[in-house]
């Protein structure tokens, strides 16, 4: 719940501390950068041992007034749902500074990574409306330079197309936000607040369409961050464009940052929007999943074909976010991890073909398996897990996601999503045979194996996608519970979500002020007078 | 003693005991005797005696004397004022705003803020402008001098307790900034703007005149307070004479800020200035007109918002537009920044059309934090330009990351302030006006607004991504190409090592081969071919042809390469460069200055 040290805070100021720390000091930018990074991941993992487990509510939570005329405040606290995104950014982190290889200038890479994931770990972290669109925006920047500085050929173009895109799709966001902000302000006594607790209680009294269109504006951004897909075009460039290490924090984790603004800023604050919307989106997400697998079979470069494949994926966190049940948010949460895992590995592997082959059209490779083999088969493991074989922690994600989706109103989606299991493994598997398999017929596709450095920087990949696969208990335990309790708020906001009775059933414990659930805080406040921070006003549990 | 003679034709008619903010402006000026509160102007006065002094010590010495003396003296006067300026702040503190020296002045904390805000543009400017002037041989005291009289204007434009007196501010603002733009004697753009800037804003100098005639006529006063006063105790009887001189009143300020249509001025003048006075004039000229522009719209007609408010939102809607999708457009870097910061004034005019106190206050602080960048921004513009201004197409700031990695740094942080990123204080100032607009419920300008800044973030990051490729490029070249001489000379010592020795084991040999920038992964089976024909960075191999890109409409900014800059960057100007960054993004982290600008409305 607590801890001695302000955790989040180190985590946020570390990496941003150590990005001014490789610009000044440019000889030792890259010893400083490790340093940084590994003691990033050194402070995740201490907050992972002192989560605790079984709560809802944010743990760790930091609060220092900001600007505090217009009610921001720089408020921090992590739950079960960003958890482990928290963890995932510590981790992709230091493996894709220093797994690919940088040409050009160390210093600026560094210190553009480093602000990155200062800049990720403050959206993933933010408990407050203006610092989560701050930090949101804020990773544009390094974003941009880290493709426009150490990208491929069209990068120029991939970058101001990223840019343009998400800076436009935010401008609904930041005017939704501040139309949010401004109407939940007589309910919470004419003070203007950006806390996201506060607003999530307060805002279940706007006005139905004012719900709706504040819903609908936050979507739009984060439709394009995600992406889904009529927003998509963005996507396949930037990805193609950026360099390997790039590619990997894009695609693992700036992904994840729509995807989690859907989940803790559309469903959490607006339940209401996100009930009547819901359909769009599970439908925008379905299109995407049909229309992405057939789009991704056509690609003719594997790095284009990773990068379509991760339109399919966010697709399926979407699908899982909005059918409202325990299984599939969960398994949304769970499909954001293990995308960012897996995503971050494949990217990773694909820079290593490309650093061997210089070239990535499937027309010019084959056979690599002949020369390769310990690259093919790390290759394979982790498309097995992409596709979702058991006892991978693909298989738990998608799995929870179509059952969670299946047993909800959103059967049908269901129904277009599970097709995703069949195409997906066509095109991974089709992949994977025209680049390893086969006979060798370029002379150059004789290629040296994988190195026990590259082997080294992904196991810690490997490990955590087999891990989640075989037991993925302690990640379920952690997250359950917040998503169960943002559900009971979506159940007492908008009955119209058809939240399936055994997604309500799940127990879990709250503290009272951070219940924003109405009915529950009415009863609690009854049962226990007075009840501070520490009451388990445990809400919900009815059978 | 006309002055008085109006004001005493205007005292019969006026209702009887207007107080005004406890000042009666008639009884002040019984006996024709106006006090004159010589402690309200204390920068006026600074900047007039300065001036004075400036000239008489230019009599007295030999021309060009001593290098560096003219700029340094008008900081000095600027520092004076500026700290009478802070002084009057305090001395003010939480008091109400009265009316002094007979009404003319309106001595509140709007005015306080703005006499700051001209004080620290004037010093920043004269800091700017010195090498400029003496690489261009144009070093002199007049142009000083006539810095320091525009600032006059300007700051007597916000302080002004009439219409007449805001004209006033807004001629002697205005010609001297008209010589100003004129001021480059060898170059024809120059004179050409000084000439344009002249007749047209001439003409809405006479607009603007023939408003405040109307509005004196509808209201029976020239005075703010009283006119303000007049609406809350008749209505207008000829309503129709009232809104013509409205919009008069609109469209000569609006000429002064350049908004559109009153902005086809603006690219021609900002070009052919001289560059340091294209900064100021961004700064001042605007700070000045949106001065005026407060004080008439939420001040004198503060009750007929219903009537202005709609012409404001359009013209807010149509500065935002024009000036983004017109700026995308330019190849020349000075009127890039001239339409830059016409999208700038609209959102400047976002933060008015709310009409309220919090709109007021975004508006301040935009103006106030768009000092630092603007000045800041022609700055460099004017080290890339070359002797002579011979390049201000955009290829000229090609490169700058390579030659001179501090200054394209300062610009990095002005450029996102431009756009709006956070942590600047550009997104900040677009967040308080369009947090005013947003209150009122006007969510669809926000959102244009919004969208305008997503497209003039394009021609930012434009010349950011100019800045920080590298300065022979021809086309997008690949990757690894970005810094070949800079991989190799600091990368083999840093490269590898440190994690090869985090690594399990045996990472291939970290000795690196010189071309390849010391990579582990030397591509084994292309070992032999020439480094050159694999470009590593293009992942679509080396048969895919380069496709046209955005950069690939450069190639008319690709001319020769970039000028070697003579221009000497002096300390004073080094300093005022990391004043104007260190303030963008304070002011972008920190709420100091939307405080300060709050406070300078609380008394509206």
């Amino acid at each position: 719940m607590t801890s001695p040290i302000p955790i989040l805070d180190i985590i946020v100021f570390l990496p941003a501390g150590g990005a001014v720390a490789c610009l000044l000091l440019p000889r030792l930018a890259r010893y400083l950068a490790l340093v940084a990074s590994v003691a990033e991941l050194g402070f995740a993992f201490y907050m992972m041992v002192a989560f605790e487990p079984g709560q809802a509510g944010f743990q760790f939570v930091t609060r220092q007034s900001w600007i505090g005329n217009f009610g921001i405040s720089w408020n921090l606290g992590v739950d079960g749902i960003s958890l482990f995104l928290v963890a995932m950014t510590a981790l992709l982190f230091p493996i894709a500074m220093f797994g690919p290889p940088i040409r050009g200038d160390q210093r600026s890479f560094m210190a553009w990574m480093l602000l990155l994931e200062a800049a990720c770990m403050g959206t993933f972290l933010a408990l407050d409306l203006f610092v989560f669109f701050v930090m949101f925006e804020i990773t544009l920047v390094p974003g941009y330079f880290i493709i426009v500085g150490w990208g491929g050929a069209r990068r120029s173009y991939a970058a101001m197309k990223f840019f343009i895109y998400t800076f436009a799709g935010s401008a609904f966001f930041f005017v939704a936000m501040l139309a949010l902000v401004l109407l939940a302000a007589p309910f919470n006594g004419g003070h203007v607040t950006f806390d996201l607790i506060t607003l999530a209680r307060d805002a279940g009294h706007l006005s139905h369409t004012a719900q709706v269109l504040v819903f609908a504006g936050f979507a739009v951004a984060f439709a394009v961050k995600t992406p889904l897909v009529p927003f998509h075009s963005w996507l396949p460039d930037t990805y193609t464009e950026a360099p390997t290490s790039g590619s990997m924090v894009l695609a693992g984790i700036l992904f994840k940052l729509g995807a989690y603004g859907f989940v803790r800023l559309c469903i959490f604050l607006l339940p209401r929007g996100a009930a009547d919307l819901g359909p769009l989106l599970l439908t925008l997400a379905a299109v995407g999943i049909a229309y992405g697998a057939l789009v991704t079979i056509m690609q003719k470069d594997l790095k284009r074909l990773v990068a379509y494949a991760s339109i399919v994926d966010v697709a399926f966190i979407v699908l899982g976010f909005f059918a409202f049940s325990s299984q599939g948010v969960t398994g949304g949460v769970m499909e954001m991890v293990n995308h960012g895992l897996i995503t971050g590995a494949l990217f990773f592997l694909v820079g290593m073909v490309w650093e061997r082959r210089g070239t990535l059209r499937f027309s010019e490779l084959g056979g690599i398996q002949k020369s390769a083999p310990v690259l093919a088969a790390v290759f394979l493991a982790v498309i097995l897990a992409a596709v979702g074989l058991p006892g991978l922690n693909g298989f738990v994600g998608e799995f929870l996601v179509l059952v969670g989706t299946f047993s909800t109103h959103a059967h049908w989606w269901a129904v277009v999503g599970a097709t995703a299991v069949v195409t997906g493994a066509i095109y991974l598997f089709w992949a994977y045979q025209r680049v390893f398999q086969g006979p060798v017929r370029i002379a150059a596709n004789t290629v040296r194996d994988i190195t026990w450095r590259e082997l080294g920087l992904l196991a810690p990949l490997l490990a955590g996608i087999v891990f989640l696969g075989v037991y993925p208990a302690p990640f379920l335990d952690r997250v359950t519970p917040s998503v169960a309790y943002l559900l009971h708020h979506v159940e007492a906001q908008a009955p119209n979500a058809d939240v399936p009775r055994g997604s309500l059933d799940v127990k879990y414990a709250i503290p009272a002020s951070q219940n924003v659930d109405l009915r529950a805080s009415a009863t609690s406040a009854l049962a226990r007078p007075g009840g501070g921070d520490k009451p388990e006003a445990a809400a919900g549990g009815g059978r | 003693m006309t002055m008085t003679g109006i004001l005493l034709q205007a005292c019969p008619t006026l209702p009887g005991g207007v107080g005004v903010a406890g000042t009666n402006v008639c009884s002040e000026t019984n006996g024709l005797h106006i006090a004159v509160a010589y402690r309200t102007i204390i920068p006026i006065i600074v900047f007039i005696v300065g001036a004075l002094i400036l000239l008489a010590v230019a009599a007295v010495l030999p021309k060009r004397s001593r290098p560096g003396l003219y700029p340094s003296l008008t900081a000095l006067i600027g520092s004076i004022g500026l700290a009478g300026s802070v002084w009057e702040w305090y001395d003010l503190g939480t008091r109400s705003g009265t009316a002094v020296i007979g009404g003319q002045i309106l001595y509140d904390r709007f005015t306080i803020l703005f006499y700051i805000l001209v004080t620290v543009a004037t010093i920043l400017a004269s800091a700017t402008s010195d090498s400029y002037l003496r690489r261009e041989g144009l070093d002199g005291v007049e142009s000083y001098v006539l810095m320091l009289m525009s600032a006059t204007g300007a700051m007597l434009m916000a302080a002004s307790g009439s219409l007449i007196m805001l004209f006033l501010g807004l001629e002697i603002m205005s010609i001297a900034l008209y010589v100003m733009a004129a001021y480059h004697r060898r170059r024809r753009q120059s004179g050409e703007a000084g000439l344009k800037y002249f007749i047209l804003g001439s003409f809405s100098s006479a607009l603007f005149l023939y408003g405040v005639a109307l509005v004196y006529g509808a209201t029976g006063s020239v005075y703010i307070v009283l006119i303000a006063n007049y609406f809350t105790q008749s209505v207008p009887a000829n309503s129709g004479v009232l809104l013509a001189g409205m919009a008069l009143l609109i469209v000569g300020l609006g000429f002064k800020v350049a908004a559109v249509p009153f902005h086809f001025w603006t690219p021609d003048v900002y070009e052919g200035s001289p560059t340091p006075f294209t900064g100021y004039m961004a700064a001042v000229a605007k700070a000045g007109g949106f001065a005026g522009l407060l004080r008439v719209l939420t001040e004198a007609l503060k009750s007929q918002q219903t009537d202005w408010r709609p012409a404001i939102w359009l013209i807010a809607v149509l500065t935002l537009v024009v000036g983004s999708l017109m700026a995308i457009a330019q190849k020349d870097l000075k009127r890039m920044m001239a339409y830059s910061s016409i999208s700038q004034a609209g959102y400047v005019l976002v933060g008015v059309q709310a009409g309220t106190a919090a709109g007021t206050a975004g508006a301040l602080f935009y103006l106030f934090t768009y000092l630092f960048v603007i000045i800041g921004t022609f700055a460099v513009i004017e080290v890339v330009q070359g002797a002579g201004e011979r390049r201000n197409d955009l290829g000229a700031i090609r490169g700058l990351a390579r030659r001179r990695p501090v200054l394209a740094a300062l610009m990095l942080v002005f450029l996102l302030a431009q756009a709006g990123v956070p942590f600047t204080s550009g997104f900040l100032a677009k967040f308080y006006v369009i947090e005013a607009s947003v209150q009122q419920g006007q969510y669809w300008l926000a959102v244009i607004a919004m969208l305008a800044a997503a497209v003039a973030a394009f021609f930012y990051l434009r010349v950011a991504l100019l800045m920080y490729s590298s300065p022979d490029e021809e086309a997008p070249t690949p990757a690894f190409a970005l810094a070949p001489a800079a991989a190799s000379s600091a990368a083999p010592a840093s490269f590898a090592a440190p994690v090869s020795s985090a690594s399990a084991s045996a990472a291939p040999a970290s000795a690196p081969a010189p071309v390849s920038g010391g990579s582990p992964y030397t591509p084994t089976t292309l070992a032999a071919l020439p480094q050159d024909a694999l470009p590593e960075g293009d992942v679509f191999g080396a048969g895919l042809q380069p496709v046209p890109s955005l950069d690939g409409d450069l190639p008319a900014f690709e001319l020769a390469s970039p000028p070697a800059s003579p221009l000497r960057i002096t300390p004073a100007m080094n300093m005022a460069l990391v004043v104007c960054a260190a303030f963008t993004i304070a002011a972008g982290v920190s709420p100091f200055a939307i405080d300060f600008a709050k406070a300078a409305t609380a008394l509206f």
